[in-house]
């Protein structure tokens, strides 16, 4: 076998110095290219301009409407890439997600049920917070249910019926809805999108984000010995339990609280991992912060083609990424069939 | 740190199943220790015990004169390298990185080395034989060259107790000589290693001392050829042997194995 030139470790691949300050720069790109686009005609100069001085109407738009959902695509997304890359190093698992483990079903389920019982206003604490129990339980019931040594086929499989029964359960309650109202509140979450999100949303979000986010970044040690398993890991010094705990809550309270504020976007968890790994080595620890910049970055790019999209409605932005990411998934599945087949999760 | 390891009435248990009861060892510094048994003896349980990864169902485990179960989580990773049984690497990384992971327990991690652990790195790297190998991907090596980068990145820590589990299964033999070459220079570097080996013939050849391990107990203990007798591999393996000592070594040949009758008989 020839020795491929790749890097040593002690040395950043040379991409992977400039890829954080890289992506960041696209982030700022795309938030200034998101807070453009809109029904009232604001170019990229003026809309900057809007944010730090009064331009009258423009500032308005700019502030009041356009940056709310700008600042919510950018967290929830960045929570999703943070997330997916967090759960796979947990699991050791490329195809990991909250989205291929039923969470967002789950999450929109315990959000559906706050207002189908009428126990709280769509601003209320308690919707992100039911929310939040669903996707705790779908996800604790996947990571449980798959275990530690189980195969990814069996992790893909759990995160089905996981899935599948949330969605049975939100069917149920859409079926036995009671006026058109809650089954309209029913399918946005379904869908997913960040239309008309206003300030109030994203101080619902951010708390929930700062705390997902926060959990998460302590993580990469322990991903980073995690690679080569949870025995290993255990040698090494990382108390493994806690780790899986730390993402387990915190992948639910940012997959909850997310869809909460703005329905089910699955899959950007899913993706930015995988766009950022190679250019970090593969290194699970310096993984993190980069898919969490990708994953904002995707989220904000999707939600400016939504609006982009020539239609009657606006195309729902979870949608998108659902279109965009199950192939994504298929061929992650099939361009590694031999070594997923035999890979313990 | 001391690297004396003790086990004093050690029992352990999988599930409701007891797999290790009342084992009383003591490993020494300077010695490679093989624990060998049949498949079910109880080994791997030992050694994630040793290592402080199994809790124990009664007796304790001492690293020196201090339980290993009351270490903090560092200082037990500082002091106690294990190498588990199969060890799989998750992600296409470069050897150099799976080998500074030896390196964590000491708070040094891939690109920020201190220079002993750079120089402990190498050292180890070379150690298996693979110096030069830094920056090939350990997932797309040969299944032996992927088990020592593993035993590498076990010997990258510089700890005073070493425990591998099967480290030469997976070798040819040639490997298996190299890597068995290693753990008897560790233990002559003044450091206590254990090892887990089904391989009776590896085992009577390198071993300072057997451990022979038996349905949770420890049934014989010494040097080789005190352990590996025809009689005692009959009752222990329930296979038939021809074991002869010449030039003050233990020659093994398997002939048979025994009947369950003949088996009963010599136990």
């Amino acid at each position: 076998m020839n020795s491929r030139p790749a890097p040593s470790s002690d040395q950043a691949v040379p991409a992977g110095r400039a890829l954080v300050p890289g992506l960041a720069l696209l982030v700022v790109a795309l938030s200034l290219a998101s807070l453009a686009i809109g029904p009232a005609p604001i170019g990229i100069g003026t809309a900057a301009q809007a944010l730090v001085q009064d331009l009258g109407s423009a500032t308005i738009v700019v502030r009041e409407l356009r940056l709310p959902r700008t600042l919510l695509a950018l967290l929830i997304g960045g929570t999703a890439g943070l997330t997916g890359a967090a759960l796979q190093g947990l699991l050791r698992n490329p195809l990991a997600d909250t989205s291929v483990f039923g969470a967002p079903q789950a999450a929109a389920l315990g959000a559906v049920l706050v207002l189908y019982f009428g126990l709280a206003g769509a601003h209320s604490w308690a919707l992100p917070a039911a929310a939040i129990a669903g996707a705790l339980l779908s996800i604790g019931l996947v990571v449980t249910i798959a275990g530690r040594r189980s195969t990814v086929v069996v992790l893909v499989l759990a995160g089905l019926a996981v899935g599948s029964l949330a969605g049975a359960a939100t069917s149920l309650a859409l079926s036995l809805s009671p006026n058109p109202y809650a089954l309209y509140e029913i399918v946005f979450w379904l869908l997913g999108s960040l239309e008309d999100r206003s300030r109030a949303h994203l101080l619902l979000f951010a708390p929930f984000a700062a705390l997902a986010g926060a959990l998460l970044l302590g993580t990469g040690p322990g991903l980073r010995a995690l690679a080569l398993g949870e025995e290993t890991a255990a040698s090494l010094g990382v108390n493994v339990a806690r780790l899986r705990l730390m993402i387990v809550v915190a992948a639910a309270v940012g997959t909850g609280a997310a869809t909460a504020v703005a329905g089910s976007i699955g899959f950007v968890g899913l993706v930015a991992p995988h766009l950022v790994r190679p250019l970090v080595s593969h290194d699970p620890a310096r993984t993190l912060v980069p898919a969490g910049l990708a994953g904002a970055a995707l989220l904000l790019a999707a939600d400016c083609a939504v609006r982009l999209i020539p239609s009657a409605v606006e195309v729902k932005v979870g949608v998108l990424t659902a279109v965009l990411g199950v192939p994504f998934f298929l061929w992650i599945i099939a361009r590694r069939r031999a070594e997923l087949a035999e890979t313990p999760a | 740190m001391r690297g004396d390891l003790h086990a004093r009435n050690l029992s352990a248990d999988l599930g409701r199943r007891r797999v290790l009861a009342a084992v009383d060892l003591t490993l020494q510094p300077g010695l490679l220790t093989v624990v060998i048994g049949p498949n079910g003896a109880g080994k791997s349980t030992l050694l994630r015990a040793l290592a402080g990864l199994q809790p124990a169902a009664a007796g304790t485990v001492l690293l020196g004169d201090r339980p290993v179960a009351a270490l903090a989580s560092g200082e037990r990773a500082r002091a106690i390298a294990y190498l588990p049984q199969g060890g799989s690497i998750a992600w296409p990384l470069p050897v150099a990185h799976v080998v500074t992971l030896g390196r964590l327990p000491h708070g040094e991690r891939p690109g920020a080395l201190r220079p002993v652990g750079r120089a402990a790195v190498a050292a180890a790297l070379a150690a298996v034989g693979l110096a030069g190998f830094e920056g090939r991907v350990a997932t797309e090596l040969s299944g032996g060259e992927r088990a020592r980068v593993l035993l590498a990145r076990a010997l990258a820590t510089n700890s005073p107790v070493l425990l591998a589990d099967e480290p030469v299964a997976a070798l040819d033999p040639r490997h298996q000589l190299v890597v068995l070459d290693v753990l008897k220079s560790r233990a002559r570097g003044g450091a206590t290693v254990v090892a887990v080996m089904h391989d009776l013939a590896l085992a009577a050849r390198f071993a300072d001392r057997l451990v022979l391990l038996a349905e949770g107990r420890v049934r014989a203990e010494g040097a080789p050829a005190a352990v590996l007798t025809e009689a005692e591999l009959a009752r222990s393996f329930g296979i038939e042997t021809r074991v002869t000592i010449q030039d003050e070594r233990v020659a093994i040949t398997p002939l048979r194995p025994l009947t369950i009758d003949e088996n009963r008989n010599s136990s």
